[in-house]
């Protein structure tokens, strides 16, 4: 798919009826004009190997492509990255910064938005947006349910699932009461990245879906006064859920691959990932055994979209755009779906992709341990990014010393 | 390379003590002897000579080589020789190299200064040495290859601080037959500081303490 | 150039050095405090506010205390034991190289050798413990702290035994030792009360090194300290990275208290040293020759060099081991499969962070050793003598939490928009590689024997040739042992690189202490064998140059 497609979908396009195609093809021919001979300082969490290659991958076709270098600047965490650019608008740098793109999403967004830290809106005016799903994946215009208003662009989905070793254990239990019957069953097998880590938060949020009498209310900022009353049962289902986690809740695994490796040292039975291929993917690369399978919760479980943004003060502006519109192309979609590769959800509608498109996700195998898109159940959306600073600080009030 | 090296009330003190009050004439081809019990102040003299006295010491009087003042001259511009005790040969340069580094460069192109070293130990009974470990040497030729690379290097005058202190009996009276007879030969002011009667009889010029008092007669 | 020029270069060489590591050390703590001060005492009052203060501060006292008297107690104990014997040559041999391994490197190898799931229970599972499944014990990151207080000792120990033995000969130990023992006393009380507190006086800016280093590392604190509530250091690199960006001032605030336990520690430990002095002084008195002490004192201090350069040793193996690993389940002792996948994708990557983590190793080593090299001759050729305070001041950048300084640096760097440059983290490097260049090269620099300078003076031979000719040459040995030390504490820096690099310059440790976040063993051996591999490569040449070109040299053999 090149930019011609692209812009023949545009031209189909009636919301943009403001715009000409051909105004709009002669910024994106002058984008790519000033990108060609950039480089582009992508700064993106570096802790998984499999997203380093795949970025280093996609650093390749940019140079093969538009002459865009792409330097992945591999962080321990993305607010390493916001506060960079922070400390930059402080300092009065208003052009030349040092970040040119940042992998974002959540309350990182929502910050660098209200402090007026991003360029755009640019994502909408990017030649391959036309082929985002943007109905079917409501995740890719609202972001824990801030509308992104053209300030990032979207390039992955993930969605929270479970993952067991069924040489270890048969029956996952499918609720959060019977986890935690199974917990209590079990004691020291299961446990969950320590808050702020993003997956452990959104275990908090998960299992506040599953408690709250009305979880609709996630959808809206925290209500000050009602707070405490709502998340009662949160805090009661951990406190009885504590004493039979992984090391007596005295530690925690820090993130996401962190508690895989548990997983794979058989220091736990049950683990979870923001990514539904991530099993199969770790099992294609032979650092999980062949008999690990995921599963999700009754009801749903959260699922958000992962975003590019650009920094206001970004150097490198025109190759950010260039990035950001590859990580949409078809193409590279398809690799990211790749259980071989990452195992990430893609962000176009494949229905209404040109039939050659759709067959290189058609042609996907998505491996052993991925449920197919039908058995992951539905989506949850992401609660208001309030309740994730509220719970996490409430967390480590209520936690973070252990007793 | 004939000359005088002179002392003019060359006087250092240490706090209120005394240590070196002399002043004396060696003509070329002389040696003067200064004896003493170590801790007074031989060392003293010769560091004020050599223009390596340490912090503390005070001194007054002037030093005069061929009649030029060089009491303020640093170390290598005085063109005196200094022998030490041990041969303080440099580890990491061969024996030829060693005796290279004190020619001076005026003796220009590898051969020739190739040459002259070979010519040096061959005069002293070491010919083919040059390309040997200096620490392979024995005592004896340690001592005269010191010897050698001091007087290659075309010194006005000759310090020896204790040389044959180090050496058994037999070699020792061989060794400062050897010193003196150079010293001779290259026709420069010679001073040797001493501890030892023997040597100072053997020198067979006029003896001093620190002090400026006549010793031997 | 004239020789007054010269002379006038070389004298500005101490001050200009002594600026370089001062300066920035108090510009960044003043950088620090401006914001922690910027709205009165809010930011410490929301610090007072954190729950986990009072226990995050006790870690990181405790943690630092406790490594810092073990470690010197078994250096102490080392030395009284076996001192001049041939199990001592041993024990060096076997220290010495774990002092080049950066931090990171070997808190990751210690890590997977005490986890539950870690080398020693497969080892000894299923058969021994009957372990089908790692069992649920709180090792790793225990609340107290001990693992990481055990990972520092196996670090400092070799750091303080080789300041010690550099010391020794200073001190005249073996002629004190050999009095002590010909008055009949045992080697512990003879050690103690004759050669201690002279040694201790050269082994005391050191200690304090190590004490603050301790109570404030980062690095090994994220890896094996515990995190209800971290160390107090942790948690400042925690919130000066919150996405809120609401805790940068609060990260402030903790900074200055970090510094402020810092101070109050090292006031104790000086008490602590003044009553030990006077408690041996009264000892030495009672002229009790207690040499039934020394059996259990030689177990004892053998042992424990075992366990730390046992216990290090392994896990860097098993690092080794995990970066060729295919599949590797509990209770295996071993992967069921070998393979160089990690390797093979990695590879492009890794050469790059490698050049880069080299270039800034040089760059950073070529200038401390100029500056230590100038400061060496000026101190030798104008006859300056170095007072102690020019000594503190050298050691100040180890004494100062870097959590203190740095960030204030990074703002300052920013500023002045050298930051994120590789040159820029080079020099952020420089104020801690040269303390440890300076002091691995001042001894054999101050040793080096006067008379061959004189010599050659009096052959004519002016300051510079005989620098040049002589005394650089006779003194390669030790300048690039000197090379090798600034080069693996260039690899080992972690806070620098990552706050004055803005993230832009990677290196080996950087990498691999991102990477220990993920938790992938195998990526992070391949990047802990490179971390290793650098200053291994480095102090091999040092050993293997000197030895090479001075093959026909007997008298420069073992000068080192």
């Amino acid at each position: 798919m090149h930019r011609r497609d692209a812009l023949r979908l545009l031209a189909a396009f009636p919301a943009l009826a403001g715009w000409s195609t051909k105004a709009l093809a002669a910024e994106w021919d002058n984008t790519l004009t000033e990108a060609r001979g950039q480089t582009v300082y992508w700064h993106a969490w570096g802790g998984d190997p499999k997203i380093n290659d795949f970025i280093t991958w996609v650093g390749e076709k940019a140079q093969e492509r538009y002459g865009v270098t792409l330097e992945h600047v591999k962080l321990a965490s993305t607010a390493d990255a916001v506060a960079r650019v922070l400390a930059e608008q402080q300092a009065g740098q208003t052009t030349g910064g040092a970040v040119d793109l940042i992998w974002i999403n959540g309350e990182n967004f929502a910050a660098m938005k209200a402090q007026g830290l991003l360029h755009g809106p640019f994502a909408e005016a990017l030649p391959n947006w036309p082929l985002v799903d943007i109905t079917g994946k409501p995740a890719t215009v609202t972001d824990f349910t801030l509308p992104t208003e053209g300030f990032e662009s979207p390039w992955a989905m993930a969605q929270l699932v479970f993952e067991y070793d069924t040489a270890r254990l048969q029956n996952p239990p499918q609720t959060l009461a019977a986890l935690a019957e199974w917990s209590a069953a079990n004691p020291g097998r299961f446990t969950y990245p320590q808050p702020p880590d993003y997956l452990g938060t959104t275990f908090l949020k998960q299992v506040l879906y599953g408690v709250m009498e009305n979880p609709a209310l996630l959808q809206s900022p925290v209500d000050e006064a009602a707070y405490d009353a709502q998340t009662a049962p949160l805090w009661a289902f951990l406190d009885a859920l504590h004493p039979t986690l992984w090391r007596e809740a005295k530690a925690f695994p820090q993130n996401e691959p962190a508690l895989g490796q548990l997983l794979a040292d058989a220091e736990v039975d049950i683990a979870f990932a923001f990514n539904p291929g991530r099993a199969s993917a770790e099992i294609a690369a032979g650092t999980l055994p062949d008999t690990v399978r995921t599963f999700v919760l009754q009801g749903g479980t959260i699922g958000n979209a992962s975003f590019v943004a650009i920094p206001f003060n970004a150097a490198h502006q025109a190759g950010a755009k260039v990035i950001g519109n590859l990580l949409l192309d078809p193409e590279v979609q398809a690799r990211a779906q790749d259980p071989a590769i990452l195992g990430f959800q893609t962000v176009l509608n494949i229905p209404a992709l040109p039939a050659a498109d759709r067959a290189r996700f058609d042609a996907l195998d998505l491996g052993i341990a991925t449920l197919s898109p039908a058995d992951l159940g539905p989506v949850l959306l992401e609660p208001h990014a309030s309740w994730m600073t509220r719970i996490a600080q409430d967390w480590a009030s209520r936690y973070g010393v252990a007793q | 390379m004939t000359g005088t090296l002179e002392m003019q009330g060359l006087k250092i003190t240490l706090g209120d003590r005394t240590l070196v009050d002399l002043t004396i004439t060696i003509p070329a081809g002389q040696i003067v002897t200064i004896m003493g019990p170590s801790g007074s102040g031989k060392s003293t003299a010769l560091a004020a000579l050599t223009g390596t006295l340490a912090p503390g010491f005070r001194m007054s009087g002037r030093i005069l080589m061929n009649g030029k003042d060089i009491t303020a001259l640093p170390t290598r511009a005085r063109n005196i020789g200094l022998m030490f005790q041990d041969a303080v040969l440099f580890p990491h340069l061969s024996v030829g190299h060693n005796l290279a580094f004190g020619l001076p460069p005026h003796i220009r192109g590898r051969v020739a200064r190739q040459a002259r070293v070979d010519q040096a130990l061959t005069s002293a009974g070491l010919s083919g040495f040059a390309p040997r470990d200096p620490a392979t040497l024995s005592g004896g030729q340690k001592a005269r290859v010191a010897l050698l690379r001091t007087l290659l290097a075309e010194p006005c005058a000759l310090l020896l601080d204790e040389p044959f202190s180090r050496l058994d009996t037999d070699l020792r009276a061989q060794f400062r037959s050897f010193v003196f007879d150079r010293a001779a030969q290259a026709g420069i002011p010679t001073l040797l500081i001493t501890h030892d009667s023997d040597d100072a009889r053997a020198a067979g010029g006029p003896v001093l303490n620190p002090l400026g008092k006549a010793l031997l007669p | 150039m004239t020789e007054r020029r010269s002379r006038g270069l070389l004298r500005l060489a101490p001050p200009l050095t002594l600026g370089l590591m001062a300066a920035p050390v108090l510009a960044g703590v003043a950088g620090t405090a401006l914001p922690a001060l910027r709205d009165g005492a809010a930011a410490f009052a929301t610090l007072a506010q954190w729950p986990g203060l009072p226990r995050a501060a006790a870690l990181s006292l405790g943690t630092g205390l406790a490594a810092t008297a073990l470690s010197l107690l078994l250096t102490i104990l080392i030395l009284a034991a076996f001192a001049g014997t041939p199990t001592f040559a041993r024990i060096r041999r076997m220290i010495a190289p774990l002092l080049s391994v950066p931090h990171a490197a070997a808190a990751l190898g210690l890590a997977f050798l005490i986890a539950p799931s870690g080398w020693i229970a497969r080892a000894l599972s299923p058969w021994l413990t009957g372990w089908d499944q790692p069992p649920n014990l709180l090792i790793l990151n225990d609340p107290y702290g001990l693992s990481l207080t055990l990972g520092l000792i196996a670090k400092e120990l070799p750091f303080l035994l080789l300041m010690a033995l550099a010391a020794l000969p200073q001190i005249d130990a073996d002629r004190r030792l050999t009095a002590a023992a010909t008055l009949g006393y045992g080697r512990i009380a003879g050690f103690c009360l004759t050669t201690l507190p002279a040694l201790y006086a050269q082994l005391r800016l050191p200690v304090y090194a190590v004490l603050a280093y301790g109570m404030t590392v980062v690095d090994m604190a994220m890896i094996l300290g515990p995190s209800l509530p971290p160390t107090l250091s942790t948690q400042i690199v925690l919130w000066m990275a919150e996405a809120s960006l609401m805790q940068r001032d609060t990260a402030a605030a903790a900074a200055l208290l970090q510094l402020a336990l810092v101070l109050a520690a090292l006031g104790c430990w000086r008490l602590m040293e003044m009553a030990a002095r006077r408690a041996l002084v009264a000892l030495a008195f009672h002229g009790q020759r207690r040499t039934r002490l020394d059996r259990p004192a030689a177990t004892l201090a053998l042992t424990a060099t075992v366990v730390t350069a046992g216990s290090l040793t392994l896990g860097l193996a098993g690092l080794a081991l995990w970066s060729f690993a295919g599949l590797w389940q509990f209770p295996n002792a071993l992967p069921t499969g070998l393979t160089l996948r990690t390797w093979m994708t990695a590879w492009p990557s890794l050469t790059a962070t490698l050049t880069t983590t080299l270039a800034i190793a040089t760059l950073a080593t070529l200038a401390a050793l100029a500056l230590t090299l100038a400061c060496l001759q000026a101190e030798a050729q104008l006859r300056l003598t170095p007072t102690s305070r020019a000594l503190t001041l050298l050691y100040l950048p180890l004494l100062v939490p870097q959590v203190a300084f740095l960030p204030g640096l990074q703002v300052l760097a920013f500023s002045t928009g050298i930051e994120g440059t590789a040159a820029a983290v080079a020099a952020s490097h420089l104020i801690f590689v040269l303390p440890y260049v300076f002091l691995s090269l001042a001894g054999p620099f101050r040793a080096w024997d006067n008379r061959i300078a004189i010599s050659a003076a009096t052959l004519g031979a002016s300051p510079t040739r005989i620098f040049w000719r002589l005394r650089l040459p006779m003194l390669l040995a030790p300048v690039l042992t000197a090379a090798a030390v600034g080069l693996s504490v260039s690899v080992g820096q972690y806070l620098p690189t990552l706050l004055i690099g803005g993230g832009r310059i990677e290196t080996l440790t950087t990498e691999a202490v991102a990477l220990s976040s993920g938790g992938n063993r195998r990526l992070i051996g391949a990047y802990a064998m490179l971390q290793l591999a650098l200053p291994a490569m480095a102090f091999g040449a040092a050993l293997a140059l000197p030895a090479l070109l001075w093959r026909n040299r007997r008298a420069m053999r073992g000068l080192a």
